[in-house]
């Protein structure tokens, strides 16, 4: 079996977000980047698989050679190689054709992907590889085992949770708790230096949207505590400060 | 299940632990410098700080920390990986340690007894056979291993000891007792120095089981609650002929083992003063008083901003070392000046930090006083802090002051 997962390269979750001057990219100054949270449950489930049935792992990254780190991590976790493609992933249009056409020439059973990327949060690019591979895509996917040729899945539903079977190959996005998610360990680690990383020039140009700018919420307003004993003043400020009862 | 992982997911979110890097010391490391201390601090993030109050209260030794640290590969890394060590430089060796201690001293003990005294020795001084039987088991975990030097009477003067061996033809017949001995309870494995008929020191692989050697757990720390010490107690046991270490005589066979171990601790120390430090600045920044958090009073920020510039300065004599290692010319007295240094650095933030706490520093809500507490004995163990300053006074002067 042969499973490609597609990776992100995000700050991490404790990042405090700053903009460019012209607020229209991401400042990157003494940001820490790590894997996609939800990439990393995708990636976690595929060297679980790998480890059950004996499948290969390969990681696919839209990115610049900044993100060879965050790559370098995923081969350190047990995938067996991996592909780069050398521009900025501008938005999910662009990301999703790259991933269709790697996808084309390789012929995978599972592409799996975390269900969003968690610093633009589009959530579309499985749908759209799905789309143009015309194979089924399908996500939030919390649960994942594969017997032959067929795919049991788990899926997040409004109030509760689907259960589904579809035959490979198939598109996930993926979230927890598909797997546990993984610490690389020392070997992982020393490996992951000569496992190959293929940099590619992307296939397609093509960018459907640009981004006018950026802007943060509103600062956080003043907090207000009140003692729980004093149930009458909550119940004031509720009702004559902040209108809500 | 869904539940427990609900559990785990706050736990591992409430250690929030960052490193400071005041003078971009990251910049001097490797993407894999980084890439293992990010893997160390995640492990310890989700293996140790959830649990490591209760194991302290109990002083509990948890057992199943030795495989874990097998399968993450903190046993022996500078050990080659045909041993199954990590093949890995001192500066990756040492940033495990920072982080292993970060999340407290004693689990770090076991992990630097395990590769600098115990599998350093065997890979150093052992013969090819006795690297192949031990080494392995002990990258993995399934062998604890521990070292025994120090005894009842002999501390900082190890030549001292009254261990010894008799050549009895088939075996050797050792005699004696050791003290103070990490992992010594639960050790399967015990590199033990002792005397020889000539009177010279030497190194014997003894193995759990062995008759007539038991190794008792002292009981009763304020210190190091999460790791088992012990003795080591030595009644007529017969020790075959092939465990002697063949490259070791005299007392520089152990010296050198713990020039490796102390450097790793010089780094673990620096470790438990990070972890003071990062959460007596969180603390600082959210305790209000006097209508405003104590980090925008003078005296906070003075104890913070101290903290910082010894954390900072033990950063880089760690890293220069780690360099001098690397290179086969790191000396003793510079190990001590390491080791000895920032202990003491480690101490004294502990000690400012739980004041900066107030009543909370001494509760295990925080791990301050944890800390504290170890760094009692990590002052102590591995040559104590007037032996190194005594190295560090021969180096200078020519002229021991011990002897």
């Amino acid at each position: 079996m042969k499973i490609l997962v597609c990776i992100t390269h995000v700050p991490d979750t404790t990042t405090k977000i700053k903009f460019t001057p012209d607020n229209k990219q991401l400042d990157k100054n003494g940001v820490q980047f790590v894997i996609g949270p939800y990439d990393d449950y995708a990636l976690s489930r595929a060297i679980d698989l790998k480890n059950e049935l004996g499948a290969s792992v390969t990681i696919l990254n839209v990115g610049t050679a900044e993100t060879e780190p965050t790559i370098r991590k995923a081969l350190a976790l047990g995938a067996d190689d991996a592909i780069r493609i050398d521009a900025e992933p501008t938005d999910s249009y662009f990301v999703a054709q790259q991933i269709a056409a790697v996808a084309k020439q390789n012929n995978y059973d599972l592409i799996l992907m975390g269900r969003e990327s968690i610093d633009f949060n589009g959530g579309v690019v499985h749908g759209i590889v799905g789309e143009m591979l015309g194979i089924p895509a399908l996500s939030p996917v919390m649960k994942l085992d594969i017997e032959g040729n067929v795919a049991k899945m788990a899926r997040e539903i409004e109030g509760g949770k689907e259960y589904l079977e579809a035959e490979l190959p198939l598109v996930l996005g993926c979230q927890e708790p598909i797997a546990e998610w993984k610490i690389p360990n020392m070997r992982g680690i020393m490996s992951a230096r000569t496992k190959p990383l293929q940099v590619l020039p992307p296939f397609a140009e093509d960018v459907l949207t640009e981004t006018d700018s950026f802007e943060l919420p509103p600062p956080r307003k003043e907090c207000k505590l009140i003692d729980p004993d004093n149930v009458e003043e909550l119940i004031d400020l509720l009702q004559n400060e902040a209108k809500v009862l | 299940m869904a539940q427990e992982t609900m559990q785990f997911q706050k736990k591992v979110k409430a250690d929030l632990f960052e490193s400071p890097d005041f003078y971009n010391i990251d910049d001097l490391l490797t993407e894999e410098h980084k890439m293992i201390r990010q893997a160390v601090r995640d492990f310890v993030k989700r293996e140790i700080s959830p649990y490591i109050e209760d194991w302290y209260e109990k002083a509990h030794f948890p057992y199943e920390i030795v495989r874990k640290f097998g399968e993450l590969g903190v046993f022996g890394p500078t050990i080659p990986q045909e041993y199954g060590g990590g093949g890995l430089d001192y500066i990756a060796y040492g940033l495990m340690m920072q982080e292993i201690e970060r999340g407290d001293s004693g689990m770090r003990s076991t992990a630097s007894v395990q590769g600098s005294l115990v599998m350093y020795p065997i890979y150093k001084f052992g013969s090819e056979e006795q690297r192949r039987k031990y080494l392995p088991k002990l990258a993995s975990g399934e062998w604890l291993g521990c070292f025994g030097l120090t005894e009842p009477d002999f501390g900082s003067n190890p030549s001292g000891m009254k261990s010894h061996f008799k050549d009895m033809g088939d075996y050797y017949l050792l005699n004696g007792s050791k003290m103070w001995i990490s992992n010594a309870p639960m050790a399967d494995v015990a590199v033990v120095w002792a005397k020889n008929e000539a009177g010279r020191i030497k190194g014997l692989i003894v193995e759990k089981g062995m008759e007539g050697f038991s190794a008792p757990e002292i009981h009763g720390k304020w210190s190091l609650r999460a790791s088992t010490t012990g003795e080591l107690v030595f009644d007529n046991v017969k020790v075959p002929k092939e465990n002697l270490l063949p490259g070791a005589d005299g007392l520089s066979g152990p010296l050198q083992c713990l020039d490796s171990a102390r450097y790793g601790i010089s780094w673990g120390a620096l470790g438990a003063a990070m972890d003071c430090y990062d959460t007596a600045l969180r603390y600082a920044k959210e305790r209000i008083q006097f209508d405003k958090p104590i980090a925008a009073f003078q005296l906070t920020q003075k104890k913070l901003a101290e903290m910082l510039t010894e954390i900072t300065k033990a950063q880089l004599v760690c890293l220069r070392l780690g360099q001098l290692m690397n290179e086969g010319k790191a000396t003793s007295a510079q190990i001590s000046l390491a080791k000895r240094n920032n202990v003491e650095i480690a101490l004294r933030v502990a000690r400012e930090a739980r004041q900066i706490l107030g009543g909370m520093g001494i509760t295990n809500e925080y791990p301050i006083m944890r800390h504290m507490m170890n760094l009692e004995s990590v002052v102590t163990y591995e040559g104590t802090h007037d032996i190194h300053l005594l190295i560090l006074g021969a180096a200078i002067t020519g002229i021991p002051a011990f002897k």
